[in-house]
């Protein structure tokens, strides 16, 4: 298949309801089961080793309208959590039987107990994954909490999930994270043959399907974008930072690369290409993915990391990826992105590295003022 | 309306105690720098001061110090200050209120609010006490302990996670020492918590007697009193000795039948933190409805002592693992606060539940209006849900509060006539 024909699979995928999607897997699979995922980062691979699906639970993008949500929760709060619990009123994720939500921030907590208070049918988890990322305790814990996530699976779904089923999937998942980050190194390499919506909408696909297909995907545009016949043109190469979470419309993702930009990192789908290498398969795997948590993750704003500043791990990218600026682009209301801005910003500032902020909600539709904005910026860099 | 209803205008030796208490505390941190003592920040929620105390570690909370400007009205310059520094109109304005208070040049070395030397982010639940920690790091260049607290999300906390926190436990206090250069004594740790345990104590004293009709106190507007001793003073002598002077005092009271009002009409159970700029103006508007608050969840965030937990001499550290794990509102889910919501209102016998729903804090607000649902349709208890904020004035909107307070308690005062007219 053409890389444009997998892209167009993809598109389609990620615009069907989640129900669907899940309804779907488990017609071929009587008695499968599927699992979502809330942001930002949960173990799939626990989910595959117990013979399960795992789905991203993403909100209800620009497509869901909020009928009992908003009375849930007050304006203030950010979208996607709103879009999330209302999935579940208009019954858009029937079909899934799990939910696992974390300690990402207090919108995301408190979300999880809703969720479980109002669809007492369905599994719901919450993961308190740790923010102490030191002490020697903390790789101990880590592993036992995604134990306690697999007996709740057990006890839920009355399967068994085995260390050695364990091991395979943190295999399977490393081979799909290697592929993930060999598109990012060649969109650094080439971003005129691989644009933003595309790598994003691809991404987002992989998070609906099982591993083998997402690494049939994968491979199959890591072999054909090369061959892409795209001049590099006089673009301003930036990082996008903040949107790790609720998701930008692709609208605003188009209008960056409009407005002048190439966009050579992000924080998309973040917590599904999670871990910077790959995680060791010697030993107990639950203790091998609790350490790589605590050791191996990408920097994130929803993760308290004790051994860097938290503008590091984003000069950092901006520094690997060659990038010129930073758009930081925070959901409106989404507390640790606004937080992490104040202290990145500062740190990108004594670095000299340039950069400005849009703020968006799932459901924006117009994107004429942030064109303006964009524009402005790029121009001020490029004829510098 | 019949007789209008008036404050009883009496303070008590509760407030002028409390209030000695909490000036004590901040000379000593004033003079903290010129002593050469060694300070510690905390935050309020689940905390262990307790062990601080015992390492000879002076407690401060930035979290006192942003209310307390609050209610002195100079909150709004500093979080201003901060907004122009980056930080958005949408973050908790606790945190911006302690940063605009280091960039206005209040905060720092020979400051009035020294720069600890010491954070110690005991993040029991809160996600925002993780990002003002790592800001207050940042600007005072002070050792960031993380003590990782997990969340209730079982019906007990489990073994790995008392481990998890009796070892941090552990680490802090080998930190600790190395900082004051004493040598932590187990028994000096009992002794403190055996304090804490009798101030413990003597709060759900006081919380029980609002079980009395009239209540002796308001469990919400005058519990600010109490919750100095018991969230910042705890362990101390002093703070467990204020708590004895006021169960007899409020017993006293109850004694003579007297309330904070001179009538009181309406019993509330109030959930979420208080308005602090407009303490007092919030405040007037339930008074003159009569309505006195029996119990309240925020009394509740640094521990909640009414359901029998005590820190525990005995097994010192597992009893502050378990305090912080388990034993205090914020810490617990927000499913789990409604069934606390819903024991106070059947204990205390309560009328209706207030919610106060805070723009900054979205650990206790988000979600808020599930809550209301849940009590409204789910028990039949009259609920209302107003909005405003704990520390930004530009949140307080007094004439609609006014309106949905005035036609909430005229709808409650008419069911009562009906009630009442029916037996
Ligand atoms: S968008 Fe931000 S605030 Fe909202 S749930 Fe996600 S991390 Fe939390
Ligand atoms: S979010 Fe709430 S609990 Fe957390 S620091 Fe702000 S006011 Fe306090």
């Amino acid at each position: 298949m053409t890389p444009e024909q997998i892209l167009e699979q993809c598109r389609d995928l990620v615009g069907q309801p989640l129900g669907a999607v899940a309804e779907r897997w488990k017609a071929e699979r009587p008695g499968g089961r599927v699992v979502a995922a809330y942001p930002v980062w949960t173990p799939a691979e626990l989910v595959h080793a117990a013979g399960m699906l795992p789905l991203s639970l993403l909100g209800g993008g620009t497509s869901v309208e909020l009928t009992h949500a908003d009375a849930r929760f007050q304006s203030f709060v950010c979208s996607i959590a709103k879009s999330t619990l209302e999935l579940g009123f208009q019954d858009i994720v029937k079909g899934i039987d799990g939910f696992v939500f974390s300690n990402i921030c207090d919108v995301a907590r408190n979300l999880g107990s809703i969720y479980q208070r109002n669809f007492p049918g369905v599994f719901v988890e919450y993961l308190h994954l740790p923010q102490n990322s030191t002490s020697p305790g903390v790789t101990a814990y880590a592993a036992s909490e995604l134990r306690r996530l697999a007996a709740g699976f057990e006890t839920a779904f009355g399967l068994t999930l085995t260390e050695a089923a364990l091991t395979k999937a943190i295999e399977i998942y490393n081979v799909v994270r290697a592929r993930v980050r060999a598109l990012y190194a060649f969109r650094i390499a080439e971003p005129q043959k691989l644009s933003t919506t595309e790598l994003y909408v691809a991404l987002r696909a992989t998070t609906l399907v099982p591993p083998e297909q997402a690494i049939a995907w994968l491979d199959a545009l890591l072999d054909g974008l090369p061959r892409r016949d795209a001049r590099p043109r006089d673009r301003l190469r930036v990082v996008i930072e903040g949107a790790f979470c609720e998701q930008p419309p692709l609208g605003l993702l188009e209008v960056l690369e409009e407005a002048g930009c190439y966009v050579v990192e992000d924080d998309l789908l973040l917590g599904w290409r999670w871990f910077t290498s790959d995680v060791p398969t010697d030993g107990d795997p639950f203790e091998r993915l609790g350490a790589a948590y605590v050791n191996q993750s990408v920097p994130s704003s929803t993760r308290h990391e004790g051994r860097e500043h938290r503008s590091a791990g984003l000069i950092e990218k901006v520094r690997r990826a060659s990038a010129t600026a930073v758009i930081f682009m925070p959901a409106k209301f989404c507390e640790p992105a606004l937080f992490d801005y104040v202290l990145m910003k500062q740190g990108l500032e004594r670095a000299g590295i340039p950069h400005m902020i849009v703020e968006f909600e799932e459901k924006m539709w117009t994107f004429e003022r942030t064109r303006n904005e964009i524009e402005t910026f790029v121009e001020s860099m490029l004829f510098d | 309306m019949a007789t209008p209803v008036t404050e009883r205008q009496y303070q008590g030796k509760v407030h002028e105690h409390s209030r000695r208490l909490m000036s004590a505390w901040m000379g000593e941190l004033a003079r903290a720098e010129a002593e050469g003592r060694t300070t510690g920040a905390l935050m309020i929620s689940g905390n262990c001061v307790e062990l601080l105390r015992a390492c000879h570690v002076l407690p401060m909370f930035p979290e006192v110090t942003a209310l307390q400007n609050a209610i002195r009205h100079k909150s709004l310059p500093l979080i201003l200050k901060a907004e122009q520094a980056g930080y958005s109109s949408d973050n908790c304005a606790y945190v911006k209120a302690d940063m605009g208070l280091f960039l206005e040049g209040g905060m720092g070395p020979g400051k009035p609010m020294p720069f600890p030397n010491l954070i110690v982010c005991n993040y029991v639940g809160c996600n925002v006490y993780v990002k003002w920690f790592e800001h207050l790091a940042d600007i005072s260049g002070a050792k960031l302990f993380m003590l990782d607290v997990p969340f209730a999300r079982t019906p007990e906390p489990t073994a790995a996670d008392v481990q998890y926190v009796v070892g941090q436990l552990e680490e802090l206090i080998a930190l600790c020492e190395g900082f004051t250069g004493h040598t932590f004594d187990i028994d000096e740790l009992r002794e403190v918590l055996a304090h804490a345990a009798r101030a413990e104590d003597g709060y759900a004293r006081c919380k029980d007697l609002c079980k009395s009709h009239p209540a002796p106190f308001d469990a919400y507007f005058d519990s600010i009193n109490m919750m100095g001793p018991i969230n910042v003073l705890r362990g101390t002598r002093e703070a467990a000795d204020f708590f004895d002077v006021a169960v007899a005092e409020f017993a006293g009271l109850v004694g003579q039948g007297l309330g904070p009002l001179s009538e009181e009409r309406f019993r509330t159970v109030v959930e979420g933190p208080p308005p602090y700029p407009y303490y007092k103006n919030f405040r007037n508007l339930f008074s003159k409805w009569g309505a006195v608050a029996v119990q309240s969840t925020y009394s509740t965030v640094g521990g909640i002592w009414e359901w029998g937990f005590r820190h525990d001499p005995a097994r010192p550290l597992e009893s502050i693992a378990e305090q912080m794990l388990r034993e205090n509102l914020t810490n617990r889910s927000i499913t789990a606060r409604y069934q606390q919501i819903r024991r106070y209102v059947d204990e205390w016998k309560a009328d209706a539940l207030v919610i106060h729903s805070i723009k900054s804090c979205r650990l206790f607000s988000a979600g808020q209006g599930d809550m209301r649902d849940y009590f409204t349709r789910e028990l039949g208890v009259p609920t209302l849900l107003v909005e405003s904020d704990l520390e930004d004035p530009r949140y307080y909107a007094e004439a609609q509060l006014r309106n949905r307070i005035d036609a909430f308690f005229e709808a409650l005062e008419h069911k009562k006539v009906v009630a009442a007219g029916t037996h």
